[in-house]
């Protein structure tokens, strides 16, 4: 029997990292996206140095020097969108391709642009991947809720969060029916689709009804429209000294970024 | 199955769709921070309007679709050659649950993908608000609703109409917004995401008029109650047939002449906030006396964001007090 968790993207532990208020948390992964999304383009020096605090950071909670790294390569696809830049940047040509009577040609600060976006992408993806394994799920809505969501959005997610085990698992076993049916092949595309489609709107009123039960079940339990949280978040000192750690450091790779240009 | 065993499910996600979930880094600072504020203002509006329409089951009950929403996603079928199309979603929760809702419902989507699977950036989420909670929901309900009365043979139609056309707005605008961030170049990006989503529409419209076919066969009534969670229903049929002639208009002419789009965005002065380099995002784009520092950006960043906030609220304080107005 497949089962799907997704809960396992969250990296139970005890480690500096693991102990921060997850408002902190939350703030210092934006800080450092902000960050790389404002380094020029070119700047190896500054992404070296924040390539070298992702992996300060996954030293700091324990999971091992490369963990973000090697988890990292799932924005890659997007990468295929950017690859215009190469023969769109003005510059110095390096090479050339003619299509008929079309050229293409790439140019340095082409070059230089792709890799540079390359770069922004995949440190910011590498910070992500800490919070989420550093954070758990719980921590996280409790620090979207301080962080001034709306608590309905925030209680929508929770819930999201709650049935997404339970219904991928159905999603799965509409899968397997169907390919117990035809073997996962057959028919036109449009027959298949249009199965798919089925299977979506059967996965839609199972859900739909689950969602009346789980209803049912709140009211009976006394549900009256709040949460309620045992776990006060508290600045303490080290969130403090997090923060003025991490502003410190960000500065310092802005400041390579712009200084140390090669 | 073996191929979804012990996968998440983000990581087995064919490159179908994968395009429209951008990721952090690919969007510039003024673009991401300007789509923030936007999708800021309609989650406010959205959470006030679904309180207003739903009853208070309603969190369950959404939060309850935002997982369907991603379970379904994982619902794929063989296109071709190894590929294999899904269901994006957007309309199909605008149908059944009602804009708002469907706005929130895609919202939860959008951020959990994010947050937890990094299948979309945090600081471009606002982006990928905009491009798959609002555009598919004004497109996907603003068209279903103008049938709302007719058979619904014609309904479904129209839903799977609405469906092409949610996916291939929401492709123009990703492209615009990474081009405006000077990301990809335009002649090329246009075309190319415009003919690939054309097809990933096709799978969209299939699956979404199937599933609401069904659901319309089994529980009716649901559909039904999703339909009267509108308010504002003129707006919504006015919003959805201005939407979709934008992206019928301007799909065709930005494929067919990227040049002429680039023209008429320099003449409107639009040109300027992207397409050069981040850091020297035009004289115009920094404060003059932080000179051309990042600092400058960022303060420029957030005039022009407040600006297009101030735009927003006041286009929506008008609709409230004509809607006042109708009532009164």
């Amino acid at each position: 029997m497949t089962h799907i968790h997704l809960s396992d993207r969250y990296r139970n532990g005890v480690s500096v990292m693991h102990r921060l208020d997850p408002r902190v948390k939350v703030i210092i992964t934006v800080l450092f996206i902000v960050s790389n999304t404002l380094l020029p383009d070119g700047a190896w020096m500054a992404y070296a140095l924040s390539l070298g605090l992702v992996t300060f950071v996954c030293m700091l909670a324990r999971l091992g020097a490369f963990f973000a790294l090697k988890r990292s390569f799932v924005a890659l696809p997007f990468v295929l969108v950017a690859i215009t830049v190469l023969f769109a940047t003005p510059g110095q040509t390096i090479a050339g391709w003619q299509f008929g009577d079309r050229v293409l040609l790439v140019t340095d600060a082409g070059v230089t642009r792709f890799f540079s976006i390359l770069a922004r992408s995949w440190l910011s993806v590498q910070m992500a991947i800490v919070l989420t394994a550093v954070t758990n799920i719980p921590d996280l809505l409790h620090a979207l809720r301080h962080l001034r969501t709306p608590p309905l959005l925030v209680g929508v997610i929770g819930f999201m969060l709650r049935y997404l085990d339970v219904l991928a698992d159905e999603a799965m076993r509409l899968m397997r029916a169907r390919d117990a049916r035809s073997a996962g092949g057959g028919g036109s595309l449009i027959w298949r689709a249009q199965v798919a489609g089925h299977m979506v709107g059967q996965l839609f009123v199972r859900s739909y009804e689950r969602s009346e039960r789980v209803y049912q079940a709140m009211l009976a339990r006394g549900f009256d429209g709040r949460f309620l949280t045992v776990n006060p978040h508290q600045m303490h000192e080290r969130d403090w000294w997090a923060l003025a750690g991490t502003v410190t450091a960000l500065a310092l790779v802005q400041a390579a970024g712009y200084m140390l240009r090669m | 199955m073996s191929a979804i065993t012990g996968h998440i499910p983000s990581a087995q996600w064919s490159l179908f769709g994968a395009e429209l979930h951008i990721p952090d880094g690919f969007l510039n600072l003024p673009i991401s921070i300007v789509c923030w504020i936007g999708a800021i203002a309609l989650i406010a509006i959205a959470v006030q309007r679904a309180q207003r329409t739903l009853d208070e089951r309603q969190m369950p009950l959404m939060g309850i679709m935002a997982a369907f929403i991603f379970a379904a996603q994982m619902i794929n079928f063989p296109v071709a050659g190894g590929t294999s199309g899904h269901l994006l979603g957007g309309v199909l929760a605008a149908v059944t649950l009602g804009p708002w809702a469907g706005i929130l419902v895609m919202t939860a989507v959008i951020a959990v993908q994010a947050l937890l699977f990094q299948d979309g950036g945090l600081l471009v989420m606002g982006a990928n608000i905009l491009n798959m909670g609002l555009i598919t929901a004004l497109i996907g309900y603003g068209l279903y609703r103008s049938v709302i009365n007719q058979r619904p043979a014609i309904r479904l139609a129209v839903v799977g109409v609405a469906a092409w056309l949610s996916v291939m707005g929401a492709a123009l605008a990703t492209s615009l917004q990474l081009w405006l961030s000077g990301t990809v170049a335009l002649e090329v990006v246009i075309p190319a995401m415009m003919s690939v989503h054309a097809l990933i529409g096709i799978g969209e419209a299939l699956i979404t008029a199937a599933a609401v076919s069904f659901i319309l066969r089994t529980r009716p009534e649901i559909i039904e109650a999703g339909a009267q969670r509108s308010g504002l229903d003129r707006s919504w049929v006015i919003g959805g047939a201005i939407a979709s002639l934008i992206v019928v208009i301007l799909s065709p002419l930005a494929s067919a002449d990227p040049d002429g789009l680039e023209r008429v965005a320099e003449d409107i002065g639009f040109i300027d906030l992207g397409q050069s380099a981040p850091y020297e995002i035009i004289p115009d784009y920094t404060v003059p006396f932080l000179g051309e520092t990042p600092l400058s950006t960022i303060v420029a960043g957030i005039i022009g964001a407040l600006v297009v906030a101030v735009v927003i609220i006041l286009v929506a304080q008008a609709l409230r007090s004509r809607r006042v107005g109708v009532r009164g």
